[in-house]
């Protein structure tokens, strides 16, 4: 033991001693750790307050109405939601976390295309994957009309999967779910260190083995953390579940809520897919086990990579085309085509303003997340306590929570800051009365900010624990205050994972649309209200101009992304 | 700069920023109104032009579902800038007005113009547009003269051929909300699991998947709204109008209480800041000019009698409706979908 460990062993003995341990000390001592608590604590209720405002009418007695849900439509409800979520979250790891170690550490042609090229389908939401499929394949689509055409067959005499079940629900949303869990595990894979693979292989263990047994185990909390992502993702959506006739908790809730005119119920059915997510988040929690990823040595080797021969290079070739082909090609295609049969009246101008509409809102959206889960990140990391704990948990509850539910609650909220904590404040200064808060881009980034923080903060929490603590006490003997340390050692390591969670917020709040749809401003229409608006009356071609626009706006960050991720590696500056 | 000049710096910023937030943008509120509106048609923005040319009042327009609408002027409560609501749909206009959304408004050209089965008793709400939910059914698969009544969709031996639309949809809870009010709720629900039992496949889509499952073959009978079929008979994919032209369509009910109307209408918000714009722009509604625009743009029909209709509608020639009041089967839509949940109709 060194003497430096001593002293250091001998003041936290002090600390003890005094009472002044953690947060407590933190505080009464006014050390840097003091702040961050009560930041994050600001930060995590001001969150979580449309979500609690929504669950505060759990406590009203339960009416007839629940008794007459559980009898009938319930139980398909909870089923179906459990199975969409175990189906995408295995689909998803699968897809994510093979395709992620086909792409570093194997050599195969095509591989530098495909790097890139896997993130494309998460320039694609999930409702719009499923108006593309159902068209295609639905039973008076372009597939089934023409094996019809070819073989004379009518509709008994041939079975064909039905796109619009369960399991077709599932299959397209691990399409576009997966790249969560590839940006995660390719960014944990690249940073792994090329020494521990060669030890493994001088211990005798072929590559395969080395991938099961030691680079999966290490990489488990990005895998986990990406997995529940898109668990999380698939759970709120409303869009293809609905369109897919799969009835889901998401579904019952609008159900519920509109046509049977009872928010009290529905917000019940909320509670029970927020319980859900709870459960998810628990399990990845779990996953990530009490173990601690650290690299014992900054010595990183550059990864060594396998060079395939060609019967399993043509085999990677194909895991790796097939998903990009299903989850982003496909689809873009059939829009593709029904541009061209008859797309989008609205080119010009207006088509402008709307595209204009939506990047500003994304940008603002990401930036902002990207601050605030830095915050809630670091007072964990520098001031843990059971408070931090339980507020970052509660600011992280948002992403499960339909669109429309955290809608409602920022209406909620803000209707209420409105009328009676400005009006208030109005007729005592005498101002006339007016909206503030409600109907304005501010409630709509807040509604975006509970609902995407925590995708966010999943990724930079992740990207933090593995930065090892003695570079934070190596810095501090060095002289570094929190700031600088923040600024100078911590956010250079951070980078790759910031830009993941700023483009994972980015692409997020571009596709999104209950939210949208009901807080926004006058006269202000983005790009997904322009699709939905078109497809929900059933004039889908039409739809598909708008469609691309998403996509291809979508695709920018994505490819940015990819490059950044490459030349963030720790240690690749090196070569 | 020492750490006091930042902390007064950001905190003079702050209380600007508060300061300005509450000062309200000066806006021209008597030249402008604000309009919540449940309809999602290209053609409805030549209409507030059209009112915007005439009156010089502009039009600020925010689309939604009903639904999220009706929630959001609740919440806004007395500030909302809401001045009126338009829906596509009776049963929320009524929902509206339950939550005390909506304020009455009774002039001589609206009554003079909207029909009384089409519009609220007391003038809380008006019907601007109408549209009869029809049975399609696929020409020469299926004798039109076998199916009279919305009844008789529930005879067994239409097993397997019929389609419609989920219970979700507010067309289906209205249309069973005029069942109940014909039937009783018993004979409706009977009725309901029926119809449940003849499906070709548990409802998905929207009514122009129906009509297009017709076309194609996987059922032979489908339910939906009228001007889905006139827009597909308009369509410009040569492949929908052909698959459209083999559609046929009965207006049920003939010989008895009539077709089930549903109507696009709208009302005067209760907190309303431009309460006589707001009249103005219903009465314009209901003036020749925009019923004419309604029909020809979205095929509809138009509420106010004389007013020409589209061509496809014409040919369709003039059908009993069912005079029930609105208001009577929005009032069921709650009971109607417990109805359908029973029933298994998803």
């Amino acid at each position: 033991m060194t003497a430096l460990s001593r002293a250091g062993d001998r003041g936290r003995l002090l600390d003890a001693r005094a009472g002044l341990r953690g947060w407590r000390g933190n505080v009464l001592l006014g050390r840097p750790g003091g702040l961050w608590p009560l930041a994050s604590t600001l930060i995590a209720g001001g969150l979580a307050l449309p979500i609690l405002t929504v669950l505060a009418s759990l406590v009203q007695p339960r009416d007839p109405l629940w008794d007459h849900l559980a009898r009938t439509v319930l139980p398909v409800y909870l089923t179906n939601t459990l199975a969409l979520a175990v189906g995408v979250g295995l689909g998803t790891l699968l897809l994510g976390t093979g395709t992620a170690w086909l792409v570093t550490m194997c050599r195969f042609p095509g591989r530098g295309l495909f790097e890139w090229a896997l993130l494309l389908p998460m320039a694609m939401p999930t409702y719009l994957i499923a108006y593309a499929y159902t068209d295609l394949l639905q039973f008076s689509g372009p597939v089934q009309s023409t094996l019809r055409a070819w073989t004379g067959w009518s509709r008994q005499d041939y079975w064909f999967p039905q796109i619009r079940s369960l399991g077709g629900a599932i299959f397209v949303m691990a399409l576009v779910l997966y790249p969560y869990v590839y940006l995660l595990a390719r960014a944990a894979f690249l940073q792994q260190s090329g020494c521990l693979l060669e030890v493994s292989r001088t211990l005798g263990r072929g590559p395969w083995r080395t991938f099961l047994t030691v680079a999966l185990p290490l990489a488990r909390p990005a895998l986990v953390a990406g997995a529940a992502l898109a668990v999380m993702e698939a759970l709120a959506d409303y869009g293809a579940v609905q369109y897919f006739a799969v009835d889901t908790l998401s579904t019952g809730i609008y159900r519920t809520w509109f046509g049977m005119n009872s928010l009290a119920t529905a917000t019940q059915l909320a509670a029970w897919l927020v319980l859900m997510v709870f459960g998810v988040l628990v399990l990845e929690r779990l996953g990530r086990g009490r173990a601690r990823y650290y690299y014992t040595t900054a010595a990183l080797r550059p990864l060594p990579t396998y060079a395939l021969r060609r019967l399993a290079a043509l085999l990677a070739m194909l895991g790796c085309a097939l998903p990009v082909t299903l989850g982003f090609v496909v689809p873009a295609g059939a829009f593709a085509m029904m541009t061209r049969r008859g797309g989008d009246p609205l080119w010009g101008p207006a088509f402008l303003q709307l595209a204009s509409n939506t990047f500003l809102l994304a940008v603002l959206a990401a930036a902002l997340a990207v601050l605030l889960a830095l915050v809630l990140a670091y007072s964990l990391r520098l001031a843990p306590s059971p408070v931090t704990h339980l507020t970052t948990r509660l600011a992280a509850l948002g992403y499960a929570v339909p669109g429309a539910v955290i809608a409602v609650g920022v209406l909620i909220v803000a209707g209420w800051l409105d009328n009676v904590a400005l009006g208030a404040l109005r007729s005592a200064l005498g101002l006339p009365p007016g909206l503030v808060f409600s109907g304005t881009l501010a409630a709509l980034v807040f509604a975006y900010l509970v609902r995407y923080l925590t995708g966010s903060f999943t990724t930079v929490e992740a990207s933090l624990t593995r930065i090892r603590p003695s570079l934070d006490e190596a810095a501090r003997t060095l002289g570094h205050g929190t700031p600088s340390m923040l600024w100078r050692v911590h956010l250079p390591l951070l980078r790759g994972g910031l830009l993941t969670a700023a483009l994972l917020v980015f692409v997020d709040v571009m596709k999104e649309l209950p939210a949208t749809l009901a807080i926004r401003p006058f006269n202000f229409d983005t790009l997904a209200i322009r699709v939905y608006r078109l497809a929900t009356d059933e004039r889908l071609a039409e739809a598909s101009t708008a469609a691309l626009a998403i996509v291809a706006v979508g695709l920018l960050p994505v490819l940015a992304l990819s490059m950044a991720i490459a030349r963030a590696r720790p240690g690749a500056r090196d070569t | 700069m020492s750490r006091l000049v930042r902390v007064l710096l950001i905190a003079a910023v702050g209380v600007t920023a508060l300061v300005a937030a509450l000062v309200p943008l000066a806006s021209a509120q008597s030249r402008e109104i604000n309009v919540y509106s449940a309809r999602h048609y290209d053609t409805d923005r030549s209409l507030y032009d059209g009112f915007t040319q005439l009156t010089g009042v502009r039009v600020n327009l925010i689309e939604g579902t009903e639904d999220q609408l009706i929630e959001r002027i609740r919440n806004e409560g007395a500030n909302s800038p809401a001045d009126v609501l338009i829906t596509v749909d009776a049963g929320r206009l009524w929902r509206a007005q339950q939550a005390g959304l909506l304020q009455p408004v009774t002039t001589a050209t609206l009554v003079a113009r909207v029909p009384e089965h089409l519009r609220d008793p007391e003038g809380y709400w008006w019907g601007l547009s109408k549209r009869a939910r029809v049975i399609v059914y696929a020409k020469g698969r299926v004798d039109p003269a076998e199916l009279p009544t919305y009844e008789s969709l529930a005879d067994p031996k239409w097993r397997g051929r019929i389609v419609v639309r989920s219970s979700n949809h507010v067309y289906n809870q209205s249309l069973v909300g005029s069942l109940i009010e014909a039937l009783g709720p018993e004979a409706t629900e009977a009725w309901a699991r029926g119809l449940v039992a003849n499906f070709a496949r548990p409802p998905q889509g929207g009514d122009i998947d129906q009509l297009k499952a017709v076309a194609a073959g996987e059922a032979d009978i489908a339910i939906s709204n009228s001007y889905y079929l006139a827009r597909l008979l308009k369509s410009n994919d040569p492949a929908e109008r052909q698959a459209a032209e083999g559609l046929g369509v009965i207006f049920p009910n003939q010989n008895d209480r009539g077709t089930h109307v549903n109507i696009s209408g709208a009302g005067v918000v209760a907190t309303a800041r431009n309460r006589d714009q707001a009249i103005a722009f219903l009465e314009y509604l209901t003036s020749d000019r925009a019923q004419e625009i309604f029909a020809l743009g979205n095929s509809e029909y138009p509420v106010v009698p004389g007013v020409p209709l589209d061509p496809v509608l014409e040919s369709w020639g003039p059908f009993k409706e069912d005079t029930l009041n609105a208001a009577r089967y929005a009032a069921n839509s709650p009971l109607a979908l417990m109805i359908m949940d029973r029933a298994g109709w998803r």
